[in-house]
């Protein structure tokens, strides 16, 4: 079972607190920490299971810059066997479609049995690059998917739906499936595993090895540009509870007693 | 003729919300650029489903075939990309949900229609589509513009846009179209459904909710939370992460791919707010956030605020409340 994982290199954003930069077109990258998409961390561990129980190589590919190799390291170390990471100054200003076709360039080259990518990035959050692949390769697709079964050139999966209902499906392979969170439980990747893996290679590829025009990436191979960056809209009118600890407990409990909640 | 189209979400005999989500929109933007509305619906006797769909707009294409009974995104892409071939409607729209994420990028590909998916507004701004969407989970807010073409595509994301029923019945046209499958799609094939086990308690009827997210840092904490859920009477939910991490059972997960809830209570501790939870938690009656992250993105639907450690916040009111119950 040869697996190709689609990965990307992201700033943890959830707690992190965000400045629009000066052009109003991407945030302030410095002070940020990069790590694996959430999404794709575990692709990564469900690509390296169905590899322990079957066989096969796993190939971890990105579109990123020299940054990246921080997550195609720990890919590797993670278990992948193979890195390629496709760099140009000609990416920058891709959309979901772009680095779709970006990624389908190198691909259709690469024997697979499975491609996985992460349902959705936390940056962006187009959730639109798997099907986009797909199509591209005219392999079918499933999003949403929370379990894996394999068998005789068919994927068993479970697909997400909402409120917690879930439907089964089962797909020809070779397909892609775009995996969600909690599909499983990613194992620890530990630093000198990630020190371990410094020693492997990962393949560098340009727009050249592509085989694409300059204008099918970047802004101009892209549906859509971005104009501006703001902060959301506050909806409530919210009032800040200040003072140390004593001093806001004892306002919370105000609140809820005039409430009747307590 | 103009036309903006919009796809019907359907399960198991019922049209999903949804579907009168992304309508009312739809017909905002027809009236704009005046163009006509219509409602694309695909299934297995769908014609009686599509009964009350006339009223929203001027058109209803249904597509009846057996061999779409249940939901198949090869199926569904195959029909769609003919009737838009065919219809080349100025826009297409449908749900940002596990119907639309599945058909609506590869569609778009497979027609070489610019997409913008996940769109929290969108408005035709002198001939261009310009849609507003969301980055870094909900914490930057981003206007972008599609590249012109004849036809574009998006998907809406969902409970963002109030259904509402038209004042004036539109009283559409019903149109069967020809469903052009000639044979059953093969690449893939519905199973059946799973549907999550009851759990112990419901939180879609508990009052008091202590929501928790991932700034609970450790499972070892969860007692801590259980202790102050306890001492206000409440019921412990949770974002996705503390489902995924297996800390909470799956069904007390509150947000779009969870369950919708409206307490009279809503504690918010350690969630940052991620669209998703936000969708599923933002009409309680009252809502407390206790985040570290000033800027945390859940902050903006709460009444009250408090930017602190939940670790020093947290065990004092749960003392303060259990002493003044004695």
């Amino acid at each position: 079972m040869d697996i190709i994982v689609c990965v990307k290199h992201v700033p943890e954003t959830a707690e992190a607190e965000l400045k629009i930069s000066a052009n109003g077109k991407t945030i302030e990258k410095t002070g940020l920490v990069f790590n694996i998409n959430e999404w794709d961390n575990y692709a990564v561990e469900e690509a390296v299971r169905i590899k322990e129980k079957f066989g096969g190589t796993v190939t971890v590919i990105t579109v990123g810059t020299e940054d990246s190799d921080y997550t195609i390291r720990r890919c590797l170390a993670h278990g992948a066997d193979n890195a390629i990471r496709l760099t140009d100054p000609r990416f920058e200003g891709s959309d979901g479609y772009a680095i779709a076709k970006i990624l389908y360039s190198i691909i259709r080259n690469l024997h697979y049995d499975l491609i996985l990518t992460g349902s959705q990035a936390g940056d962006d959050g187009y959730s639109m690059v798997g099907p986009t692949i797909a199509e591209m390769l005219n392999i079918p697709h499933v999003v949403l998917v929370k379990k894996i079964e394999l068998e005789a050139g068919i994927a068993r999966v479970h697909r997400e739906l909402e409120g917690g209902f879930e439907e089964v499906v089962e797909v020809k392979l070779p397909a892609l499936l775009a995996v969600q969170t909690g599909i499983n439980e990613p194992r620890y990747v530990s630093i000198t595993s990630i020190r371990r893996a410094m020693q492997k290679e990962i393949k560098v590829m340009s727009l050249a090895d592509t085989g694409l025009s300059e204008n099918e990436v970047g802004e101009a191979g892209s549906w859509l540009k971005i104009e501006k960056l703001h902060a959301p809209p506050v909806e409530k009118q919210i009032e800040f509870l200040k003072g140390n600890s004593e001093e806001v407990a004892a306002k919370i409990i105000k609140i809820l007693r005039s409430r009747g909640l307590i | 003729m103009t036309e903006i189209f919009v796809l019907a979400e359907h399960r198991q005999g019922q049209i999903l919300d949804i579907t009168y989500e992304v309508l009312t929109k739809g017909k905002e933007i027809a009236e704009k650029t005046n163009a006509k509305l219509a409602v694309l619906i695909l299934g297995k006797d769908v014609k009686e489903k599509a009964k009350t769909l006339p009223e929203y707009v001027n058109r209803v294409l249904v597509v009846e075939d057996f061999k779409l009974e249940n939901f198949n995104s090869d199926a569904w892409i195959k029909i769609l990309s003919n009737i838009i071939m065919e219809q080349m409607p100025l826009l297409t729209m449908m749900g940002h949900t596990s119907y639309g994420m599945e058909c609506a990028p590869r569609l778009a590909a497979s027609l070489g229609i610019p997409i913008a998916t996940d769109c929290i507004d969108l408005d035709f701004e002198d001939e261009n589509l310009v849609v507003m969407r969301q980055m870094y989970g909900g914490k930057v807010n981003v206007r972008a513009i599609l590249k012109k073409a004849k036809s574009y595509m998006v998907t809406v994301r969902p409970g963002v846009f109030i259904a509402r029923k038209p004042k004036i019945p539109f009283n559409g046209e019903v149109i069967e179209k020809q469903s052009l499958l000639t044979e059953e799609v093969t690449t893939k094939r519905f199973v059946e459904y799973v549907f999550p086990p009851p759990g112990e308690v419901d939180i879609t009827v508990a009052e008091k909710l202590v929501g928790i997210g991932r700034g609970i840092k450790d499972q070892a904490n969860m007692p801590m939370m259980e202790e102050f859920a306890k001492a206000i009477g409440a019921v412990l939910a949770s974002t996705r992460p503390v489902i995924d991490k297996g800390w909470l059972p799956s069904d007390r997960q509150v947000g779009s791919s969870g369950k919708t809830v409206k307490p009279k209570l809503y504690f918010a501790v350690g969630i940052s707010g991620a669209f998703q939870h936000i969708l599923g938690m933002k009409n309680s009656d009252l809502i407390i956030t206790i985040n570290k992250d000033p800027k945390a993105p859940i902050f903006n639907f709460s009444d009250y605020g408090i930017v602190e450690d939940l670790f020093k916040i947290v065990p004092e009111l749960t003392k303060r409340i259990n002493e003044l119950k004695g």
